[in-house]
């Protein structure tokens, strides 16, 4: 089954085409990445499809459903999440209550009742604070619940943030770069999170500059380069194309690559 | 016996027993008058706080709330015959559906850009209370009719404290529930990061308009109450100069400190009193030492100590 489908996507900033007639189409339960040289439009990517960006052209459908330019929020509700390639923590917040938040569509107490601490918002609450708890073992931040977010390691914030995504239980989980910066200990890790979480039934889409996870993790790999489509296929298919060598190394690098492959 | 009480009310209590405890010491009715402003400037700078301390969004126009709030309760016994009590929650409603029209509109607005938004609205309250002068007197003010509740009056100081101090105890209470909960996780969230609380399913724009709506209610109360309390209101009350005392409160006590919104009060009304024996260098002096309060305890003085204390204490 197709969870998301993205057809001729184009956006444009001040004339420059970031995006220009890209289209994916996502099986439900793979590992689905996006990779490109820098600069080749893989975020402008996520961001069309996760409603922070509006496309000039073109259509997304999620499940079947056309939601093309809705927010960020009423995508999020229709069980699509994400996480930034520069984090976006909430910094004054604990570890604990950073997954809190993410539980936020799956909770439902009114305001009156929120104001005078009804029986149903300690309940809430509690509900809430376990499912978190939940989630947090799974990135193996379960011992940090406690601390305050600010004071995680960069490679833990990393995974905070996919477990507030995780949280929010989304049908499709879109991960922006992450493994940028970690080292090989906390790539690996991340590595073992992203495998347990489609396990559990949830789609990814990756874009990261890791070749090495991306080739070992990958059900389908999509190759943008300047704004366009150059490739899509299976890790294997991808790393022989000619196309792909030469976006990556120029055409000088790949007529050295062939040559050492002689 | 571990858990007597919830833990979370723990504040709450400690902040009861000072408000009942505290007249004991005072003095002379003067000092009644002194904590009634102290509870109901507080009051507003709870409301306040959670709008600036934990949403994230400033407001240098909520001194426009006070005024509905104020004029509330003087024009609608004045000319309508209306009971004070009614004319109060009139006004709160007023208060927050006059927040809900202004806000779906320039809550979008972020940083700078909403301080000013929010600044156009206070000028324009203040305005149309100094204009309407058939209504609300001009520039002159006009009298406020006394609170009559069950054919009790209140008049003096010291009822007003204790009316002050309940409210602002309930008010104190509400606030604290509204951060322990879903919504209240949700706006800290927006605090921190917008775009990171949208993806997670935050319906950021009404959520800021949630707050905006509770925190101008807060504002309502207060300007209701002073208005009662003083028997007389000018254009003043939804001035720029109190909007700008209401975020010092904030910032001085310290945001999202809820206890912070407090002891701001308690700074900024406390300290011009205590300081009127230097006469012509009162108000220099008043700078001079929020100044100082800012320059050692820059997150407020609440968080400030409490971090102090915390470090003290390892």
């Amino acid at each position: 089954m197709t969870i998301l489908e993205a057809d001729r996507l184009s956006i444009s900033f001040g004339g420059v085409r970031a995006i220009d007639g890209v289209s994916i189409a996502i099986e439900s339960g793979q590992v689905f990445s996006i990779i490109g040289p820098n600069g080749s439009g893989k975020t402008t990517l996520f961001n069309l499809v996760s409603g922070i960006y509006t496309p000039n052209d073109g259509n997304v459908r999620l499940g079947g459903e056309t939601v093309t330019g809705l927010t960020p929020d009423r995508l999020a509700r229709r069980g699509l999440s994400r996480t930034f390639q520069n984090l976006q923590i909430f910094s004054r917040m604990s570890v604990l209550e950073n997954v809190m938040v993410g539980r936020h569509r799956h909770e439902h107490t009114g305001i009156l009742a929120e104001l005078l601490h009804w029986p149903s918002v300690t309940r809430q609450n509690e509900a809430t604070r376990e499912a978190a708890r939940m989630v947090l073992g799974r990135v193996g931040l379960a011992e940090a619940a406690d601390r305050p977010a600010a004071s995680l390691a960069y490679g833990a914030l990393k995974r905070l943030e996919i477990a507030r995504a995780l949280a929010s239980e989304p049908k499709l989980l879109l991960l922006d770069e992450p493994a940028a910066g970690c080292n090989a200990v906390e790539t690996q890790e991340i590595d073992r999170v992203i495998r347990s979480i489609v396990k559990d039934g949830t789609t990814v889409v990756l874009v990261e500059h890791d070749m090495r996870l991306v080739m070992n993790i990958s059900d389908r790999v999509h190759v943008l380069a300047s704004g366009r489509t150059l490739a899509e296929g299976t890790p294997d298919e991808v790393r022989s194309n000619p196309a792909v060598i030469e976006a990556y190394l120029g055409v000088h690098g790949s007529q050295e690559a062939a040559h050492a492959l002689d | 016996m571990r858990k007597i009480i919830d833990m979370r009310l723990l504040p709450v209590l400690a902040i009861t027993a000072i408000v009942v405890v505290l007249p004991y010491f005072f003095p002379s009715a003067y000092y009644y008058r002194i904590g009634a402003l102290v509870l109901i400037f507080a009051l507003a700078v709870v409301g306040l706080n959670l709008l600036m301390g934990f949403a994230g969004q400033v407001s240098l126009g909520h001194a426009g709330f006070l005024g509905i709030g104020a004029y509330s309760v003087a024009i609608g016994p004045g000319y309508f015959g209306a009971p004070s009590w009614l004319c109060l929650f009139v006004g709160a409603m007023l208060s927050g559906v006059v927040a809900f029209l202004v806000g779906r509109p320039i809550l979008r607005l972020k940083g700078h850009y909403l301080a000013v938004a929010t600044l156009g609205f206070g000028l324009l309250v203040a305005i149309v209370l100094t204009n309407e002068a058939g209504f609300t007197g001009g520039p002159d003010g006009m009298s406020v009719p006394k609170l009559v509740l069950f054919g009790w009056s209140a008049r003096g100081a010291d009822a007003w404290y204790w009316i002050a101090g309940a409210t602002f105890i309930g008010g104190f209470l509400l606030a604290l529930n509204l951060m322990q909960s879903p919504t209240g996780r949700a706006l800290q969230a927006i605090h921190d990061s917008e775009i990171a609380a949208l993806v997670l399913g935050v319906d950021v724009a009404r959520k800021k308009l949630t707050i905006f709506t509770i925190s101008a209610m807060y504002a309502s109360v207060a300007g209701s109450y002073l208005a009662l309390f003083n028997g007389h209101i000018t254009p003043d009350v939804a001035g720029f100069l109190r909007s700008i005392e209401l975020v010092a409160m904030v910032v001085l006590g310290g945001m999202g400190s809820i206890v912070g919104s407090l002891v701001g009060a308690v700074v900024l009304v406390v300290l011009p009193q205590a300081l009127t024996v230097f006469h012509e260098y009162e108000q220099a002096l008043l700078g001079l030492i929020v100044m100082v309060f800012m320059i050692f305890l820059r997150r407020g003085i609440v968080p400030s100590l409490a971090t102090k204390f915390a470090g003290w204490r390892k």
